[in-house]
């Protein structure tokens, strides 16, 4: 663990304030998409490169940085939004929720018993602030694509809490990982498609026709 | 073996996505379906050695769980012939490619012993279910569609995050890192608490969601409404069983660390939130089958309950996997006769079913009394046993309150289902020209005599089964 890869992290927690201030659905895939290739460096920086940690870089920033981007502009594409016009909550009062909850992270963080190794490191603090960010985006967004930028950064903060395994854990679990996460997108990119035809909309306010 | 037990069903995938006549593929199930059973039962017979080191090895928890997919699934899959045989306009193909699939992930969860390969095939099983609740295509079921991939990919995630916390206890315990049952199992002990109770709180919502323990339910009753009734049937026997099979996992853990407190009283709390749910949202559901799905949610939290207070209940819950997700086959495939026949789900809309499909009407009215645990049905014979292990255990309050639940329940689906059931048939209602059919009665019947029998007689190598799962998830600790 070394402190570059900490200065990586700082990078990511702007990031996270980039997507919630931005009303433009393609800076947001964009901006989600370094987010991840971002993360998928820091595993072959901070230990002695491997082969098996090679792997997972090189699939984290291929299917992160690269396909998952490609199927959701896809959708973009095909479904014709650009903007996220209205959501439940406005950008200016949701960047300030970001950052209380940001701050709560690093309190938290802070009373966790974590392993010697990693005390002091940005690690946790930077993966609860992205989880964080990844749930303020799903709850107050309305298009199903912003929707699934928001999930895309609740997996991130996942994978950060992941960094501190990545010796550990054997390469099949984050090889599943990466995969289920692909099928995941690919299989909400095609369900965003059938959303405009039925509805011609994303906006996900309006399926409303099930309910008590 | 156990490779050809997940290799068949994705074969049968490949067979599908192969064959391009619309009315030849459905065939493929039933054979999938039909030589999996027959390994299951080969593969009970005789337990195989662990294989990969460990990572796959057939537990009396895995046995029972299986041993309920496999026979589920072969009568949905003689189901889907007859049903799809109604449903010629519209292409199979995604179908018959899904619920293959679909049965080689669950079939992965029951072998695997590895928490990190159950997950992936426990997530693999809810990826594969997506594109089938969509089947029918229209803005009903694409909105039920959405919600399910969201509540539950969030779901998938918050376990993954569980088991990160798993892994990470072990680090902090500076132990050897594992995800194997075997050697956390016998290290529990020493792990950190902090993180393993974290790791709980996180598998349990991510698994929970899964399961649709409230408030994680959101999704169910939109997913099990629009989903056709094979797909239902699949999703509240086969994912649900396999969502309690992480669960149980996590639960042994628990057991071997000694730390069960935390955990259970969770487990108890969703136990009676759901069942809760359920008692308030069946009482005024005019819509049959989201009223299953509540069905569903009840006995979903009833088994949390189960498990979750412990000790004498848990042989009656072990139980209760196994003929729950049996009577669930019953219950949605015969509901999607009637939904078929009145082109309606509403109960405004369907009356008379005894007068028009009388095979259908009498199959849904006995799963309807052996869901809610009227005896002679092996139902009763598991609530039975779970309530009496808790008047047993001295939880005499938590045991009324679920007797009381049960009541609700019961008379809200009696006062939806009986009116429609037997009510008098009019012109003003909807009918689509479908009757019953061998191919459309015969799955449900037999699910339905499997769930008779165990109720009067337990075979033996079943009860084997049966009490070693138990011992495994801590009965009398």
């Amino acid at each position: 663990m070394n402190t570059f890869a900490d200065q990586l992290l700082v990078l990511v927690f702007l990031l996270n304030f980039m997507v919630l201030g931005s009303s433009r659905i393609g800076i947001a895939i964009r901006v989600v998409a370094v987010q991840g290739m971002v993360l998928g460096l820091i595993p072959s920086l901070i230990h002695q490169v491997s082969p098996h940690l090679l792997l997972i870089s090189v699939g984290m920033v291929g299917v992160k940085g690269f396909l998952i981007p490609a199927l959701l502009n896809r959708a973009v594409r095909t479904v014709g939004i650009k903007r996220e016009e209205t959501p439940f909550l406005g950008y200016v009062p949701i960047m300030l929720v970001g950052a209380v909850a940001t701050a709560l992270a690093f309190l938290f963080a802070d009373k966790l018993p974590l392993a010697p190794q990693h005390k002091d490191l940005l690690f946790v603090p930077a993966a609860i602030a992205t989880l964080m960010t990844g749930f303020l985006l799903l709850v107050s967004r309305k298009k199903a694509i912003s929707q699934v930028t928001g999930y895309l950064i609740l997996e991130n903060g996942i994978f950060i809490f992941g960094l501190l395994l990545t010796e550990a854990m054997p390469v099949m679990v984050e090889a599943g990982a990466l995969l289920d996460l692909l099928v995941g997108i690919f299989v909400m990119g095609i369900i965003i498609n059938q959303i405009s035809q039925e509805f011609s909309s994303i906006d996900t306010s309006r399926l409303t026709s099930l309910k008590e | 073996m156990i490779a050809l037990l997940i290799a068949l069903p994705l074969l049968g995938a490949l067979a599908a996505w192969l064959t391009p006549d619309n009315r030849r593929r459905p065939l493929v199930l039933p054979v999938v379906g039909g030589v999996h059973l027959l390994l299951t039962l080969a593969l009970l017979a005789e337990t195989p050695p662990p294989a990969l080191g460990g990572w796959i090895i057939l537990d009396p928890l895995g046995k029972l769980v299986l041993l309920e997919v496999s026979i589920l699934f072969f009568c949905c899959a003689i189901y889907s012939v007859g049903y799809l045989a109604y449903r010629r306009e519209r292409s199979n193909r995604v179908l018959c490619m899904g619920l293959p699939l679909c049965l080689g992930a669950m079939s992965l969860a029951c072998v695997s012993q590895h928490l990190g390969l159950l997950w992936v095939a426990i997530e693999s099983t809810t990826l594969a279910m997506a594109p089938l609740i969509y089947f029918n295509r229209n803005a009903r079921s694409i909105e039920a569609t959405w919600k399910y991939m969201l509540i539950c990919s969030i779901g998938i995630a918050m376990a993954l995050l569980g088991l990160y916390f798993l892994a990470y206890a072990t680090v902090v315990a500076r132990q050897e890192p594992t995800l194997l049952l075997a050697p956390l199992l016998a290290q529990a002990r020493g792990l950190s608490p902090a993180w393993l109770n974290g790791a709980f709180i996180f598998l349990l919502v991510g698994f929970g969601t899964k399961i649709g323990l409230a408030p994680l339910h959101t999704w169910k009753p939109d997913a099990y409404g629009e989903a056709p009734g094979l797909v239902g049937a699949l999703l509240a026997g086969g994912l649900v069983n396999c969502g309690f099979l992480g669960i149980c996992r996590i639960y042994q853990i628990c057991l071997a660390a000694g730390t069960t407190t935390f955990f259970r009283d969770a487990l108890t709390l969703l136990g009676f939130l759901s069942m809760g749910f359920a008692a308030v949202f069946v009482l005024r559901q005019a819509d049959f089958k989201r009223l299953l799905a509540y069905s569903s949610v009840e006995h979903v939290g009833f088994m949390a309950i189960g498990f979750g207070l412990g000790r004498g209940a848990i042989p009656g819950t072990v139980f209760h996997l196994l003929t729950n997700g049996l009577t669930k086959g019953v219950l949605f495939l015969t509901a999607a006769n009637i939904h078929r026949s009145y082109n309606s789900k509403r109960a405004e809309r369907v009356r008379g079913v005894m007068d028009r499909l009388p095979w259908s009407g009498w199959l849904f009215m006995l799963a309807l009394f052996a869901v809610t645990g009227s005896p002679p049905f092996a139902t009763f014979l598991s609530e039975f046993m779970i309530l009496s292990g808790l008047f047993a255990d001295g939880r005499e309050i938590a045991g009324v309150t679920v007797i009381l639940l049960f009541a609700v329940i019961f008379t809200g689906m009696a006062l939806t289902i009986l009116p429609i059931l037997t009510g008098r048939g009019g012109s003003d209602l909807d009918d689509s020209g479908y009757r019953d059919r061998l191919l459309t009665v015969a799955p449900p019947l037999a699910l339905l005599l499997v769930t008779l029998l165990l109720g009067i007689w337990i075979p033996a190598p079943l009860r084997e089964i049966l009490d070693a799962t138990a011992a495994m998830l801590g009965v009398g600790s």
